[in-house]
């Protein structure tokens, strides 16, 4: 090691450390520049930001409910003034999650089998593939509005629009595991003179079962937050209970609400969790 | 086991030629055909008592075939009303729309990464020893997760009023939380030796984070901010319905007032912005990996 490569060495690393700092010190600033512009369109200034979180922290003051020690009974009571609504309301959350994951599966199961290269070629490949990509893209609240000035207020609204997301999403995800099957055993069915539905059903299905169970039991999951949620535009369920009470500025059941939301979502996670794991 | 029986049965029906010439598998194949028959009672049974549930559930929400039945045909009169797409003359004002929620989401994942990274330290078990804070902040984070985004925005729109700071609020609260658990995963999974070497040269603590937990945090922390910004992106463009701006607030308005046209075009610009911060991101993820 000679000197000369040393010194060739610093001048090098320097060099390239003074670039480095250039395309960093660039990035910062352009990401300045695009937030400062995004703070102006979205309409937030410091000041905004401090009275915001006053705002917020008043808000979430006024959502805790007041028990106390000696009348804990009565103070939870008069907190969960309205338990029975609410508790339908809620089973009627869960019922929908359940109904739209299950109609999402029984459409979306046939259509992943269209659209999966090595099952079906040619234009219906191409069409149901990009078909399921599209339909999935749009938020089901979208649909859920739609359809409650399609179908009425209340649950069909609801179940219709979580399912139409649930059967596109599980059609796409579905069609990738299809993808990843074994072709040999559908070469086995084939040579034993097994058609297309033949070659699905013995060939297909057996590999892809688990995986399917697994992605439904997420869907689940998911559907059981939207169907929270499509409440808020009259959808049917907890949500509706919830938009009431906000609107109303009624805190304490915001939070009796919430709290009620969060136990189930805690719930079901877990139990799907733990249903997964038998499957995988 | 049923499936590869079932599988036999089904290459092979009814060769009884070559099955009867010896008596053993002859034997093994009526009993087989039990087994095949029985399996398929149980799923019949099975499938049957999903039908009963199922049917029992429908009719416990209402869900009523008649009633679906007459808004499918309104729902056709709606998508045939929806073609051609148009802005309805309003166009630069939807570009505007535009923008805010890009804005929203932008905004909003900058302040969940600002709350979330100092929160994310004290959730970390090998930044915070102490096991009932680290609990308390954990247990927070999860309860934070537990309402959706559009139940904040709800909230902050009663809290702030009518306008998209409400939705940047409700991301930043919301994704706040998700950010902070995933960065206090990250920094649990960290290289301890990477710290050891630059203790080992006498650093003090500011020192230590600058050399030893930031360049091996902050690939992970970027990607996953871009990740949260694109998942952002898409929910942003729904907040508007309950009242915090951007395209959810246009679509909802025009939704009321049945101009499916002008709709459809909402929605397409939805599509376009999505799959376009789709892409963005994916080409500044690529940058810094």
């Amino acid at each position: 090691m000679s000197w000369s490569s040393l010194i060739e060495f610093e001048e090098v690393t320097r060099s390239k450390r003074a670039r480095e700092l250039i395309s960093a010190t660039g990035a910062v600033a352009v990401f300045i520049v695009l937030l400062a512009l995004s703070a102006r369109i979205g309409e937030v200034s410091p000041q905004a930001l401090l009275d915001g979180a006053s705002a917020a922290a008043d808000y979430i003051g006024r959502m805790v409910p007041s028990l106390h020690f000696n009348t804990v009974g009565p103070d939870l009571k008069s907190w969960y003034w309205s338990a029975g609504t609410w508790l339908n309301a809620l089973s009627d959350t869960i019922l929908i999650a359940f109904l739209s994951t299950v109609i999402g599966f029984v459409i979306g199961a046939p259509l992943s089998f269209v659209a999966s290269r090595n099952l079906t070629s040619g234009w219906a490949y191409f069409v149901v593939r990009r078909l399921l990509e599209l339909i999935r893209t749009v938020p089901s609240l979208v649909y859920a509005m739609a359809f409650v000035l399609a179908f009425g207020l209340g649950a069909t609204a609801g179940i219709l629009a979580v399912a139409l997301h649930s059967a596109s999403s599980l059609g796409k995800l579905f069609s990738e595991v299809n993808e990843t099957a074994d072709g040999k055993t559908f070469e086995a069915v084939q040579s034993a003179g097994g058609g297309w539905f033949s070659v699905v059903r013995f060939a297909l299905l057996p590999q892809v079962a688990p995986a399917y169970v697994s992605y439904t039991l997420l869907r689940f999951e998911k559907n059981i937050r939207s169907a929270t949620i499509i409440g808020l535009v009259g959808a049917g369920g907890i949500g509706q209970e919830l938009f009431v009470a906000i609107r109303s500025f009624q805190y304490q059941d915001v939070s009796a609400i919430v709290l009620m939301i969060i136990c189930t979502v805690m719930v079901v996670d877990m139990t799907c969790d733990r249903a997964r794991r038998l499957f995988t | 086991m049923p499936n590869s029986a079932v599988a036999i049965i089904a290459v092979e029906p009814g060769d009884n030629a070559s099955a009867g010439q010896t008596q053993p598998s002859n034997l093994a194949l009526s009993e087989i055909l039990i087994a095949h028959r029985r399996t398929r009672q149980r799923r019949v049974a099975l499938l049957l008592l999903g039908l009963a549930v199922f049917i029992g559930a429908a009719y416990k929400v209402g869900l009523n075939p008649l009633s679906m039945a007459r808004g499918l045909e309104k729902l056709g009169g709606f998508l045939r009303s929806m073609v051609p797409p148009t802005a309805g003359g309003h166009f630069s004002e939807l570009l505007y729309a535009l923008g805010q929620t890009v804005a929203m989401a932008f905004v909003g994942t900058v302040l969940a990464a600002v709350i979330a990274i100092p929160l994310s330290f004290l959730g970390a078990s090998n930044v915070v020893g102490v096991w009932p804070l680290r609990f308390v902040v954990r247990r927070l984070f999860d309860f934070v997760r537990g309402v959706d985004v559009l139940i904040w925005a709800l909230i902050f729109v009663s809290a702030v009023g009518l306008t998209p700071f409400a939705g940047i609020m409700a991301i930043a609260i919301a994704d706040g939380a998700v950010l902070a658990k995933v960065f206090s995963e990250i920094i649990e999974q960290i290289d301890n030796k990477q710290i050891e070497g630059v203790q080992s040269c006498g650093a003090d603590r500011l020192t230590l984070l600058r050399w030893a937990y930031v360049p091996q945090i902050l690939p992970l922390f970027l990607s996953n901010i871009l990740y949260y910004f694109e998942s952002n992106a898409r929910s942003a463009t729904i907040l508007g319905v309950v009242g915090a701006g951007g395209l959810g607030y246009e679509l909802s308005e025009r939704m009321q007032l049945l101009l499916w046209d002008q709709v459809f075009m909402v929605v397409l610009m939805i599509l376009a912005v999505v799959t376009l911060i789709d892409f963005a991101s994916r080409v500044v993820r690529r940058q810094i990996a």
